[in-house]
């Protein structure tokens, strides 16, 4: 009824008491905070503005070489994409890849996981901004595409060709962020960035032509490759169209060479020592 | 206040910390001590969660420190200040740091004038900072979410005399307020001059602990005489071991009163009769680690 029921006795900031001040209860932080921190370390350094800023700007110059470079008959939606999109390839799985293996390579983890100790929280959110990340800049690049292939069929006075049917569209956001997600699992299970770096481009740049190599001399290869390669199944993802057997083969290549991996990666990193 | 509990990490072939337990109590200076490798770094990284012990535990308040809902705001860390994205700027640090724990963006500007960075030093780069500037980003860090526990590793490292005096004043009036402080140092000095309270740490091992005034008094009784050789002999005929130190002084693990009785029978007139707390931190710190530095890694 009345306030007089409040207990002094419980005031524990009796005079000349030597305590810290009684705080309200913390509360949990909260996921949409730490996204928003997390989004702002992908930006604030040197390296990660211009590695972000990279994405714009290499796609605005692929733009301009085929506008300045390619024949009128190949200035086509198609060709723009592709010369847009293989910077984006090697881009997008180093970012993903840095805003894990950064907290251990720059030995910032040791802030970021005393902050926030539940470390499966910071992944998560790295994880998805990563993935985020990957849908922006492919719809990003495709946008900029399109604009050269209407400002070069301008320029060339044509019509300008729109070759990219909305099926391969999303198939290229995907292979896209099948890349980056290759950069995040090499960077969970190897925690170092030169070396989930180095191992991007083996797994992406070195492993394919040899298995290429290998395929066109051995036939029981040329065989398996569809089922094994995981590049090899990822490519029918560019070229859009794919059958249910194209479909089983990326599956099945990314269960291997991906989802297990990935979630030997999670389990590790929540666990392993940042020093 | 910090309660470690039994805890033990091992490694592959080794234990890095075997069966430690301790506390930290609130209003008081934790000195943690101990040679390199000691295990003084692995047992604070397991306090705070970046490691997970092999056995035992570690709490703040009672909670495992995993278990705080915003550790920031409770427990403030400073473990390597080097340990930082070379690329952040020192305020862009703090910011980051301010936006985790749900502070308002002022509280940066009042750790940056606390920890005594100029608002130009704050806009440069952290790889261009010096180890002190670093370590005074760090300390701005850990105490950013005024938290009413300490856990510092090494802070004073890098910091010039009047930095180390700053700290100690900071540190001191933080404890005096209530708040629980446990800093590890390989400055004997400074610790001897802030701590409260002592732990010291071995090859993984706690060797003592206790108050500053406890562990001191037990360095024992320091005499001299005009005859140091016959102080010690009269000292061993009573049955109190001595040994002579090479300045010509006597020492002795038994109180002032019974080395004063024991000259005084022997009709040895002392020079000098004192306890031997003048000795001070660095030889109690050697004669505790003397055999875990012997072991290993001592150069």
């Amino acid at each position: 009824m009345s306030a007089t029921t409040v207990s002094p006795s419980t005031n524990p900031a009796a005079p000349g008491a030597a305590t810290v001040p009684a705080r309200v209860a913390a509360r949990r932080i909260p996921t949409s905070r730490l996204v928003k921190v997390e989004l702002r370390k992908m930006f604030d350094t040197r390296s990660g503005f211009w590695l972000m800023s990279s994405i714009g700007i290499l796609a605005v110059i692929a733009t301009g070489s085929v506008i300045l470079f390619a024949s009128e008959g190949s200035q086509t939606y198609d060709n723009f994409g592709a010369a847009i999109g293989f910077p984006m390839v090697v881009i997008l799985p180093i970012i993903a890849a840095l805003s894990v293996s950064s907290e251990w390579s720059q030995r910032s983890g040791l802030t970021t996981f005393t902050l926030v100790p539940r470390r499966g929280r910071i992944i998560a959110v790295k994880l998805g901004l990563s993935v985020a990340v990957g849908v922006v800049s492919i719809a990003l690049a495709l946008a900029i595409g399109a604009l050269g292939n209407i400002l070069g069929a301008a320029i060339a006075g044509i019509d300008p060709v729109w070759d990219i049917p909305l099926d391969q569209a999303l198939g290229i956001v995907l292979a896209n962020v099948l890349g980056m997600l290759v950069g995040f699992m090499l960077a969970v299970l190897i925690r170092n960035s030169a070396g989930a770096i180095v191992g991007y481009f083996v797994y992406s740049f070195v492993l394919p032509p040899l298995s290429m190599l290998l395929a066109s001399s051995q036939q029981w290869w040329e065989d398996l490759q569809p089922w094994v390669d995981f590049n090899f199944a990822q490519g029918n993802l560019f070229n859009g169209d794919l059958t249910g057997e194209m479909w089983a083969q990326l599956g099945v290549t990314t269960l291997f060479w991906l989802a297990i991996p990935l979630a030997i990666g999670l389990w590790v990193v929540r666990r392993a020592e940042v020093k | 206040m910090i309660t470690v509990d039994s805890l033990t990490r091992r490694y592959a072939g080794f234990t890095a910390v075997d069966n430690v337990s301790f506390t930290a109590q609130p209003g008081r200076v934790t000195g943690f001590l101990g040679p390199n490798g000691a295990g003084k770094s692995t047992t604070m990284r397991v306090m705070v969660g970046l490691t997970a012990p092999t056995s035992g535990s570690a709490t703040i308040d009672g909670v495992r420190f995993a278990d705080l809902p915003n550790p920031g705001l409770e427990v403030g860390v400073l473990l390597d200040a080097s340990a930082q994205h070379a690329g952040r700027t020192g305020r862009e640090i703090l910011t980051i740091a301010a936006d985790t724990m749900g502070l308002p963006r002022k509280r940066v500007d009042e750790m940056l004038e606390l920890v005594s960075l100029t608002p130009s030093e704050s806009r440069r780069r952290v790889r261009n900072y010096s180890l002190g500037m670093r370590q005074r980003l760090g300390i701005g860090t850990a105490l950013l979410g005024d938290p009413r526990v300490l856990i510092l590793d090494e802070p004073a490292n890098g910091l010039d005399p009047a930095g180390i005096r700053w700290m100690r004043d900071l540190l001191r009036g933080y404890a005096n307020q209530g708040g629980t402080v446990l800093l590890s140092s390989h400055l004997l000095h400074e610790i001897e001059v802030i701590a409260d309270d002592l732990v010291v740490i071995g090859n993984g091992k706690i060797v003592a602990s206790g108050t500053k005034e406890e562990l001191l008094a037990a360095a024992g009784t320091l005499a001299r005489a005009s005859s140091p050789r016959d102080l010690a002999h009269a000292l061993e005929q009573a049955g109190v071991p001595s040994t002579l130190a090479g300045d010509g002084s006597v020492r002795t693990d038994a109180d002032p009163a019974r080395v004063g009785a024991v000259a005084l029978a022997a009709g040895i007139a002392l020079t000098e009769l004192r306890s031997a707390e003048g000795a001070g931190l660095e030889d109690m710190f050697l004669a505790l680690t003397a055999e875990t530095q012997r072991e290993g890694v001592a150069a």
